[in-house]
This record gives C-alpha cells, sequence and structure tokens, in this order.
C-alpha cells in the first residue's frame, strides 16, 4: 500500500511536470531500465516508479507491456514486443531488426500488478479516450490515494462526457472521505456522492472512515451504511432468486432425459449420468477439432456439439436399451443393477480413453464474463443455460404431444398390449424413447461442460439429484419436472445463505422424504389407469 | 449414500481381478525385492493418485538400471484400491501377506490413511504416504512425505499477512478432515496473531461441489468491510474447476482479493482456462516451474516416461520422490529389507529434494521442506514469489490445545504422541 501511495504522490508530481521538459532526469530512467532486468519484484515496483517520477516519454507504453507481460528485459537491454511480434527498444520506442538474446519477460506478483493498475490510473486520468479515462477513475477509486486529488480536480473540470465525470466524482470522493483534513463539508458531499453510487465498493469505501472522523461526519456515513445495506439486501434477495433460476435450469437439464427414461418408461436408469457425461465429451472432441482445424469456428463450437452430443449420447442410449434393458422390463431391481454396471464401464472407458484428468472445455465469447443490472451481476454462462434448459424443455414437450412418433410414445407407456394391438411396433418405439431420453442427457453434457469439470465423475455427482427433481416432480410428467426443478433449485439457494451448502442440502432431502410420505407419487401425479397396470 | 457404497462394492469386486491379471510381473528369474504400490487407478481419486503410480514404476525402474537395492533388483506390485476405503485395507493386507511387499508407497487422502493403519502395524510394515495432510498423528509404520500444516497453510497465511497486508480471511474447505482440521488450527494461529472472530469467515461445501454462485457472491460481499481481504481454500480435488470458473466469472481478481489453495496443483489446473485466475496462489512444497538441475532432470525423465511432452508434475509426486530415495538409502544404511531394521534407519536419512535443498527424516517421521508460493500464469504453471529454508514438520499441531504439547519421537522416547507436560506417552 506504502508504494502505491508513494507511487502516486509522484505521479501527481510528474503530471504538473510534465509540462516542464528538462526537468527529469536521464539518469532516474538509466537505473529504470536496470531494474527492470534485475528480475525482482521491488526492483521492478521501483522502476515503475523511476518510470514516472523522470516522466519518461515511454512511460504509460512500457507500463501496459509489463501489464500484459510483453515487457522482456534482460543483460542491458529492454524490449517490448508488439501484439503483431514486432520487437520495440523500450527506451525510444524505435523498432530492432531482431529480438537481442537471453531476455525473457518481467515477471508480475500482485503486488506489481497493483502498482501497474494505480500507475495506469494515475496516468489515464487525461487520455482522450472518455473509456479509458472511466477505467483510470475506477482505478484510483480503489487505490484511493490523497496525491492524486489536485490531477483529480483537474480532470473534472475539464471533463464534458458525463459518465466520465460521474467516475471522477466518485473516485475524488473515495479520497476526500478518508482524508481526515478536508474541509468537512466537502467531505459529507463526498459521502452523499457515495451513497449515489451505492455498490459494494461503495460501501467498503465508506466504512473504511477514520474512527477519529467528527460526529457529524460519523452520522452521515452512519446513514449512508444503512441505506446502501437496505438496497443491497433487496438486489440480494433477487441474487438469490436468480441463482436460484439458475440452478434450478440445471437440475432441469439433468432431469429431464430421466423423466423421459424413468419418468415415462418406467426404467431406473443410473448410467443416465454417464450420457450426460458422454455429451460433455463430445462437446470437448468438437472444440479440439476446431482448435486444430478450424480455429475460426470456435465461437460456434457449442452450436455444431449440440446435435452431434445428442446422436452420441441417443445412439448409445439406443444401444444401451436394444442390448440390455429390453430384456428386463418389469424387473427394477436387476435393470437398476444392470445399468449400474454400464454406468461403470462407461466410466472406465471414458477413463481409460481420455485419462482420469479433467479435460478443458473453453467457453466461447459471447458465454464469458457477466452483465451488471443494477447491484445485480448476471453471469452470461447460467443466463444461456437457462434458455437453453427453456428451449430443450419446449423442443421435448412439442415431440411428445405433436408428432406422431410423441403420440406412440405416449401410448405405449400407458399402455402397452393395447398400443401393440393398434399394431404400433412397441419395440422400436422403447428404443427411440431410451434414444430422446439419453440424446436430452447429451445435450444436458453440453451445458454442463460450461460449468463444471469435464471428468470420468461428471455424471455420478447428478445422478442423484436427477432422481430427486423426477420423484418429487412427479413420475411421468414434463411440467412437474420443470416446477420441481425449479423449486429444488430456489429453495437450495434460499436456504444456502442461512444454512451453509452443507445443511442446505441435507435439509432439502429430509424436506423430500417427508413430502414423498404424504405424497407418494410427487407434485403432480399421475391420473388414470396407466398408474395402477 | 448406501447406494455409492454398492457401487464401490461392486466396482472393487470388478477390479479385483483384473488388477491381479495385471500385477507387475518379474521379468527375470532371479529372487526380487517387492514394493507395493497402493494409489487408486479407478473411481474418483484416480484423477490424482494415477500419476503416482506412474512416478513409483519409473523410479523402481530407474533404481534397477543402477541395479536395484542391495544387489537386488526391486520389482513393484501394483493394486488398485479403486478409491474405496475399506477395500484400502484389504489391498494393503494383500500386499503385504501375499505379496511379501519390503514397504508400501500409497494412499491419497486421510480416510484411505487411516483405513490402512491398522494392518500396517498388525502386520508390521512400512508406508510411505506422499501427500499434504492435516498433522495430528504420528505412526511407527508411517512416513510422512508431504507437508503438515505448519509446512504448508501456516507459512502461506503468514505470506498474505506480511506481503499482501491482508486482515480479513475467508477459510472455504470442503467439508471432511483436511479442510476442518487445517481450518481449525488456521483460526487458533490467526487469532494468536490478534485477528478478530468477525474477520474471520469458515466455508465448507460438499464434496464435489459445483454450484458456487452463493458462496462466491458471499466472498464479495465479506471483502467489502474496508479491510483486505483473501480466501484461504482448501477446496478438494474436482470442486476447485468451477469455483474457479466462478471467480473469474463474477470477475474477482488476484489484486482484490487473492485465493491461496493448499489443493490446487498443475494437475488440477490443467482442466481450467487460467486467464482470469492470473496471480490467484498456491501453496506447497513444490512447483514444477521450479528452476534447479534436479528439477529439470526429473522433470525430462518423466516426460520421456509418458512419451508425453506435455506432462505435468506436482508436489506429491516430489514427495515420493524423496520417499523413495529415503527408503533406499535406509535399506543400504540397514543392510537389511526387514522392516524394523529400516524403520530404525530411516530417522536422520537426508535425501535431496527438486527444490535445491538436502531434506532429512525427523524422528516424528515427518520431513523437511522448503515451503513456495507460487502465483498462477497464464500457461497453468505457478511462478513463485516466495520461498522458506527448510521447515521441519509438525506432526502435532502448535496451535491446538490438545496437541499443543504433544511430540512424535520414534528415536529417543519411541512414542508418537509423547506428552513433553506429563513426561508420559500416550497423549493429553
Amino acid at each position: 500500500m506504502r508504494i502505491v501511495s508513494c507511487l502516486l504522490r509522484m505521479i501527481a508530481l510528474a503530471t504538473l511536470l510534465a509540462l516542464q521538459p528538462g526537468v527529469a532526469s536521464a539518469q532516474g530512467a538509466d537505473e529504470a531500465f536496470t531494474r527492470l532486468g534485475a528480475d525482482s519484484f521491488s526492483d521492478t515496483n521501483r522502476a515503475i516508479e523511476l518510470l514516472i517520477v523522470n516522466a519518461h516519454p515511454q512511460a504509460a507504453a512500457i507500463i501496459e507491456a509489463l501489464a500484459a507481460g510483453r515487457l522482456l528485459a534482460g543483460a542491458g537491454a529492454v524490449v517490448i514486443k508488439t501484439t503483431d511480434g514486432k520487437i520495440l527498444d523500450a527506451r525510444t520506442g524505435s523498432a530492432l531488426a531482431a529480438e537481442p538474446a537471453g531476455l525473457a519477460p518481467v515477471r508480475l506478483n500482485n503486488g506489481v500488478r497493483r502498482t501497474i493498475q494505480g500507475a495506469l490510473g494515475g496516468l489515464g486520468l487525461l487520455n482522450p479516450d472518455p473509456a479509458k479515462r472511466i477505467s483510470a477513475a475506477e482505478a484510483v477509486f480503489k487505490s484511493r490515494d490523497v496525491a492524486l486529488l489536485p490531477v483529480l480536480e483537474g480532470a473534472i473540470a475539464k471533463e464534458t462526457d458525463a459518465k466520465a465525470k460521474a467516475a471522477l466524482r466518485q473516485a475524488q470522493a473515495a479520497i476526500l472521505v478518508a482524508k481526515s483534513d478536508a474541509p468537512p463539508f466537502d467531505r459529507i458531499a463526498a459521502i452523499d456522492v457515495l451513497r449515489e453510487r451505492g455498490d459494494q465498493d461503495a460501501l467498503a469505501t465508506l466504512r473504511s472512515l477514520p474512527a477519529d472522523s467528527s460526529p457529524a461526519l460519523k452520522e452521515a456515513q452512519g446513514r449512508a451504511v444503512s441505506a446502501i445495506e437496505g438496497k443491497l439486501a433487496l438486489w440480494r434477495a433477487g441474487q438469490n432468486l436468480w441463482y436460484g433460476l439458475s440452478l434450478g435450469s440445471v437440475l432441469l437439464l439433468a432431469a429431464i432425459g430421466l423423466a423421459i427414461t424413468f419418468g415415462v418408461m418406467g426404467v431406473i436408469n443410473m448410467a443416465h449420468g454417464e450420457m450426460v457425461m458422454l455429451g460433455a465429451y463430445t462437446t470437448f472432441i468438437v472444440q479440439e477439432v476446431i482448435r486444430t482445424r478450424f480455429p475460426g469456428l470456435f465461437d460456434y463450437s457449442l452450436l455444431i456439439a449440440v446435435p452431434l452430443a445428442f446422436m452420441v449420447a441417443g445412439l448409445v442410449g439406443i444401444a444401451i436399451e436394444r442390448g440390455v434393458i429390453r430384456f428386463l422390463y418389469g424387473r427394477p431391481l436387476e435393470t437398476l443393477l444392470a445399468t449400474w454396471g454400464i454406468s461403470l464401464i462407461l466410466q472406465q472407458a471414458v477413463r481409460t480413453a481420455f485419462g482420469p484428468t479433467n479435460r478443458e472445455v473453453g467457453a466461447p465469447n459471447f458465454m464469458s464474463g457477466a452483465v451488471e443490472i443494477g447491484q445485480l451481476a448476471i453471469t452470461w454462462n447460467r443466463l444461456w443455460i437457462i434458455v437453453f434448459a427453456g428451449l430443450v424443455f419446449a423442443a421435448l414437450l412439442a415431440i411428445l404431444k405433436l408428432t406422431p412418433i410423441g403420440l406412440q410414445m405416449r401410448a405405449v407407456t400407458q399402455n402397452r398390449r393395447m398400443a401393440s394391438a393398434m399394431g404400433i411396433r412397441t419395440g422400436r418405439v422403447d428404443a427411440l424413447t431410451f434414444g430422446l431420453g439419453s440424446g436430452v442427457a447429451g445435450l444436458a453434457g453440453v451445458a454442463l461442460s460450461q460449468i463444471d469439470n469435464v471428468s470420468p465423475n461428471l455424471g455420478q455427482s447428478y445422478i442423484i439429484d436427477s432422481f430427486m427433481v423426477v420423484v418429487f416432480g412427479g413420475v411421468g410428467n414434463l411440467w412437474g419436472t420443470l416446477i420441481s426443478a425449479m423449486t429444488l433449485g430456489v429453495a437450495n439457494k434460499l436456504l444456502e445463505p442461512y444454512a451453509g451448502a452443507v445443511l442446505g442440502k441435507i435439509a432439502l432431502l429430509v424436506f423430500i422424504i417427508l413430502f414423498i410420505q404424504k405424497r407418494p407419487r410427487g407434485l403432480f401425479a399421475l391420473k388414470g389407469r396407466a398408474v395402477e397396470a | 449414500m448406501s447406494v455409492n457404497t454398492t457401487r464401490r462394492v461392486i466396482l472393487g469386486a470388478a477390479l479385483a481381478g483384473a488388477t491381479v491379471l495385471g500385477s507387475w510381473l518379474p521379468a527375470s528369474a532371479q529372487e526380487t525385492i517387492k514394493v507395493g504400490i497402493l494409489h487408486s487407478l479407478s473411481g474418483t481419486m484416480a484423477i490424482s493418485e494415477t500419476t503416482l503410480k506412474d512416478v513409483m514404476l519409473m523410479l523402481i525402474d530407474e533404481q534397477n538400471k543402477k541395479g536395484g537395492v542391495l544387489g537386488k533388483k526391486l520389482e513393484a506390485v501394483v493394486v488398485d484400491p479403486a478409491s474405496n476405503w475399506p477395500l484400502f485395507a484389504e489391498k494393503a493386507r494383500e500386499l503385504i501377506t501375499k505379496d511379501k511387499v519390503s514397504a508400501v508407497f500409497g494412499c491419497w487422502t486421510s480416510v484411505s490413511r487411516k483405513s490402512v493403519l491398522p494392518v500396517f502395524k498388525e502386520l508390521n510394515s512400512i508406508l510411505f504416504y506422499p501427500v499434504q495432510y492435516e498433522g495430528e498423528e504420528s505412526e511407527r509404520n508411517v512416513f510422512y512425505t508431504g507437508a503438515a500444516p505448519n509446512q504448508q497453510a501456516i507459512p502461506a497465511v503468514d505470506y498474505l499477512a506480511k506481503e499482501e497486508k491482508v486482515q480479513r480471511w475467508v477459510l472455504a474447505g470442503t467439508d471432511y478432515v483436511y479442510p476442518r482440521t487445517t481450518n481449525k488450527i488456521l483460526e487458533a494461529y490467526l487469532k494468536s496473531k490478534g485477528v478478530k472472530q468477525e474477520d474471520i469467515l469458515i466455508n465448507y461445501t460438499p464434496f464435489g461441489h459445483s454450484d458456487w454462485q452463493t458462496i462466491v457472491s458471499d466472498i464479495k460481499k465479506f471483502g467489502t468491510a474496508g479491510k483486505k481481504t483473501a480466501v484461504v481454500s482448501t477446496i478438494n480435488g474436482d470442486a476447485n474447476v468451477p469455483f474457479y470458473k466462478e471467480l473469474g466469472n463474477q470477475g474477482i481478481k488476484a489484486t482484490d482479493i487473492p485465493v491461496v489453495a493448499f489443493s490446487v496443483g498443475e494437475e488440477e489446473l490443467a482442466g481450467i482456462d487460467t486467464k482470469p485466475l492470473l496471480g490467484h496462489l498456491a501453496a506447497w512444497n513444490y512447483f514444477q516451474s521450479v528452476k534447479t538441475p534436479e528439477n529439470d532432470a526429473f522433470i525430462k525423465q518423466w516426460k520421456a516416461y509418458k512419451k508425453n511432452d506435455k506432462a505435468v508434475t506436482n508436489d506429491p509426486m516430489e514427495a515420493h520422490v524423496i520417499g523413495f530415495a529415503m527408503w533406499v538409502k535406509a535399506v543400504e544404511k540397514a543392510k537389511s529389507f526387514d522392516p524394523d531394521k529400516v524403520i530404525d534407519a530411516l530417522p536422520g536419512i537426508e535425501a535431496p529434494n527438486l527444490t535445491g535443498g538436502i531434506s532429512k527424516m525427523l524422528p516424528n517421521h515427518h520431513i523437511t521442506k522448503p515451503v513456495l508460493i507460487g502465483e498462477i500464469k497464464a500457461d497453468g504453471q505457478f511462478d513463485v514469489v516466495s520461498k522458506t529454508g527448510l521447515v521441519a514438520g509438525d506432526a502435532w499441531s502448535k496451535e491446538l490445545d490438545g496437541s499443543k504439547d504433544l511430540v512424535g519421537d520414534w528415536v529417543e522416547k519411541k512414542c508418537g504422541n509423547f506428552n513433553v507436560k506429563t513426561g508420559k506417552c500416550g497423549g493429553a
């Protein structure tokens, strides 16, 4: 912290001195370049200070390259490697013909990274690009150094962009709140600015008000803190709800295939989780192929993986049904054991083929990062998974309700012999139904590869949750599965902040056990003769 | 859970047959000395333990090329306990009584170690245990080559407090014995350093936890108290990948809230895009990126053995390298493979570690090793930012009331839990 503060004081000084060339000493800059080559974090920190205090013309370029790991240093030479592979001499900015031998990238640790952040913040306050000024103001907001106050005031006076002006004002307020010799009136105004900002960073800044402040100031701070806390509490409730929906959509994806094989067909399929795993591994293979052959298609890798994962898992499902399960209809215990065996075989096969370690499935650009809505951070991958779960659910419902094969599936599961008498080839329908359920599990695998490990154990962690969802929702009812997944997801996430992850899960299990005692057929029991049969 | 147990029994039964067939068969008819390797090759722990089996095979192979030990060739006996804790005990018994191994290298989780412990005591054999663990144990038949809490957790916390000026602590872990004990030790240690109760947040999650949204946002909230905050993570195995993904997605940067992990190594990072994790930390006694001649040679040998240029090395592998070298030296010193003689010969034996020092086996059956703090780099490796001198492993934590008076001393006191206050063997 002290290094940063000292450094920022120098930035302020340097910015003021920048208009008076000739003050900077070439000697200091020389020392900076020697220190950059010393491979020590404290030397690197000092080098950044020296560059700034001497107002070296290349300071901004060097520090930016350092932050990006593109600054190479070694015995006597410091060079910048540009993003397009050119080598520039760091001292002069002129291009070099070849990279001098024996150079290594200058190493960073968190301390150096913070120094860089502060330095770039100080340097960026007068940047012509408003977006850069805003991020510089954010950096100053976090580092809160008094030395930058004059620079900030100058920047605010000149600022024309409304957003940048607000950011600069907030940075100024963050400094003023902690500055005990500032006029009390300014400090109270600063507290109001922070209260206006109203996020967690503002709260952190307000809480760092020195303990020896005047009572009036403390009172204003207390009011601002409780106002922000009240607002944040509301946002947190919304956030928990969002997390719940997101968990619910994951549960729905994992369970919906099972709702077909277990719910509609009545097969206790312990290998369901492994179908999910196969889908995830298909995604991995698709990405590998794209990475090596068609790197330009990477953002579409998941879209390409979706039909492939459906087919791979679906075909394996059909093979399992035709090879094993069809001989075991009506014998649930044997089905359970047989599918269990299959799940172990599949796991070990994948382990042998791909190795026991996790495989990396990258996130395409549109699924990385988060968007802030008020104080709610919504991560793109979760949002897309909710959308995807909704689409899969709708498609499945449409297949069952609107297509001839869906009609046949419902007919066979409701009354096999009657359906057979009507000329439906029940064997074929069984295989297709099981294939559909497995294929949907494969789709879940594509989505889960974005948030979980792609490892041979992927399926295991979802199988119990999936059964829980289907049983709670009512066997044989897709809508029940939807509502049950969402209920369990939201309940889990609302419980978690109070009970913790472990207890929350236990509480939910106990609740389901009690619920099943009361309503053995789940939330939405299927009515009709099928159930009694 | 009963579902899981039954599954494991079936798995175990199925694999028992396979492993008998797969046991390492001797190439020559000459009398060999057998070394047992007890690492899971299937089930959830296979991800971590398979490489340890490979590294042992490589070490034994290399020793044989040098002429074996005491003029006899070594022969590895590999069994697969399939991540099933009771099966570990069965397999250990099989190794000792049926295969008559001279020593066993194995186990990863503490539960598996506790499960085989009675077997090793009853049949009087030797186990080398290569993984960092919670301490509070010193057994005559076990040699702990991984880190005790004072060789990993406490130096890491010291680093954060000193270098990052951390004042608020989140202790996040998976809900089982290692994180719970480690966090208990850390909590006591932090309080002894003047950290207040309200500045410590302890959080446990189930095994394989995959939905980290709530916890990560809790951490974010905890970090807004106006004091520098850090997370000390004892989150185990697979749960790390979604945890780090969520940190990256919610934009928690190492410069704001650094996370220091005790169970995340090169192997675990292989499954994640590490760019958002730049600067988060891990504490170990070894990193692949350490530049020493010993380590360069080892990495080269390992890559050649695996025939894979991307093969990574990690801390427990180094522990096996040290443990195996110590066992060979002890056997040569004792001029015998007899467990009693080797156990007596081991304390005091020195062997080079891969980070440029010489580790020594202590009377409490733990070893001395340096503590390294590494920051995650964009390529999934660690950049060492801090390295201590050799630290002696404490079998019993000095921070806990129940164990601060205990020492393990198998040389003079012949006791694993000698109470220095009462002067008696047998704990508090």
